[in-house]
């Protein structure tokens, strides 16, 4: 068995031991949907136009909140010395690392979002383009994350300087995932917007490992 | 007939070494070589640069000016072929809390996978039969220790490079691990250490002692 599917196995195994870890974010992007109405006006024709903008907010928050801890623990336990002891490719394990993550915070918050569309009424026909553009976007938005994550493992306190960093390179996805589910609310196409997401998937999954592993050589090769 | 050429070669050999920490120099023009059998440790008191050293010769530490040579060749250019036949185990001990010792071990053993009677064994010489199924939070400094120390007998490395090893271990757990040194030297590997403890009962020890003007 090879380091990388070895680390996959590994982090996915913790993540069942500590659940707590995971499904914090998810009860945040739960509690934001439950909150807006109550604080904003739960006239269902107000919430409809802003659902779809509202949701892609808080999946975007749920994310941040989730990444300080995608690399730290590993620097100070000393896993990720042992990783660049092995001498195995870095590029590997950035990418198996992000794909973790989006395991456990982009999956089971698309697959919770079509509850929190019911909460905000999103009209009908926007569930698909909420499910879709959450499926093509949150795998982004974890990739875009580890490079963050990589970058900040080493500084203590390096949460605030992550979203710092990290939000920025957030908003382009947000803007076209956002745009794709109000289009489809008011029965227009959305495959445009959709298109424009599996653009930055496909560049984000070919470069941000390079990077992640730049940052992680920078963080501890010293 | 072929002579097998990195067999004559030093095992490491440094040449030359300059290193400096906040703009203190830890060494300057240090030269040593480490051959098959022999057990280097590193001595010197706290400051003095001892794990920048082991850190360097692991190839973790890449700020120094000099050159390493892995049997003849430069560190960094073979490095993964170097990866492959050392053993590094630094301060920390890259056990996983929340999983089970034999979990944790069968991730650092993860690039040569040895089978899992083998990791069996390894746990069963290190006195944790028996805790294979307790978390790790749960066991002590000593036994935590213990865990990533069963690599050195799950698998075979021909060169280990350990910091303090000798750390939270108590009586049967020194002697348990002189003898794994003892064995790594008997059949030809080579170990560089730091510890501040004494390895006269180790064959083919040499020591370097660094200065360390604090």
């Amino acid at each position: 068995m090879s380091l990388v599917t070895a680390t996959i196995r590994r982090d996915l195994l913790l993540a069942a031991r500590n659940p707590g870890e995971w499904a914090n974010p998810l009860m945040f992007f739960l509690m934001v949907a439950a909150l807006f109405p109550l604080a904003v006006d739960p006239d269902p024709s107000f919430l409809e136009k802003i659902a779809g903008g509202v949701i892609w907010v808080a999946a975007l928050l749920a994310t941040l909140l989730s990444l300080d801890g995608l690399y730290r623990p590993d620097v100070e336990d000393g896993s990720l010395e042992q990783w660049l002891a092995s001498g195995e490719s870095l590029y590997g394990l950035a990418l198996g690392k992000a794909l973790v993550h989006w395991c456990i915070s982009g999956l089971p918050l698309t697959l919770m979002s079509p509850l929190l569309g019911l909460m905000l009424s999103l009209p009908d026909e926007a569930y698909a383009a909420l499910v879709l553009s959450l499926l093509i976007g949150t795998p982004v938005l974890s990739l875009l994350g580890a490079v963050g994550a990589a970058l900040t493992a080493g500084v203590r306190g390096g949460g605030l300087l992550l979203s710092l960093l990290i939000l920025p390179l957030y908003i382009p996805v947000l803007i076209f995932a956002a745009s794709a589910v109000y289009h489809a609310g008011i029965g227009m196409t959305y495959n445009g917007q959709l298109a424009m997401l599996g653009a930055m998937l496909a560049l984000a999954m070919a470069l941000t490992p390079f990077a992640a592993a730049a940052a992680l050589k920078i963080n501890l090769l010293r | 007939m072929t002579v097998d050429r990195a067999a004559d070669l030093p095992v490491l050999e440094a040449r030359d070494l300059y290193c400096e920490r906040d703009d203190r120099d830890l060494f300057t023009g240090l030269s040593f070589t480490v051959g098959r059998g022999e057990l280097l440790q590193l001595a010197g008191p706290n400051g003095a640069g001892k794990t920048t050293l082991l850190r360097l010769l692991a190839g973790l530490n890449r700020d120094y000016s000099g050159e390493v040579l892995f049997q003849g060749q430069a560190l960094l250019k073979v490095y993964a072929e170097y990866a492959a036949q050392r053993l590094y185990l630094g301060h920390l001990a890259a056990v996983k809390k929340a999983l089970t010792p034999l979990e944790n071990l069968r991730w650092l053993t993860a690039a040569q996978a040895p089978d899992d009677d083998r990791l069996w064994q390894a746990l069963e010489q290190v006195s944790l039969r028996g805790y294979e199924e307790t978390p790790c939070m749960q066991l002590s400094a000593g036994q935590q220790r213990r865990v990533s120390l069963a690599r050195l007998c799950a698998t075979d490395v021909p060169l280990w490079i350990l910091d303090e090893p000798f750390t939270a271990l108590d009586k049967d757990g020194v002697s348990w691990l002189e003898q794994q040194l003892e064995r790594q030297v008997a059949a030809g590997g080579t170990v560089i250490i730091t510890s501040h403890h004494a390895l006269q009962s180790v064959p083919g020890l040499r020591q370097l002692t660094l200065g360390g003007s604090l």
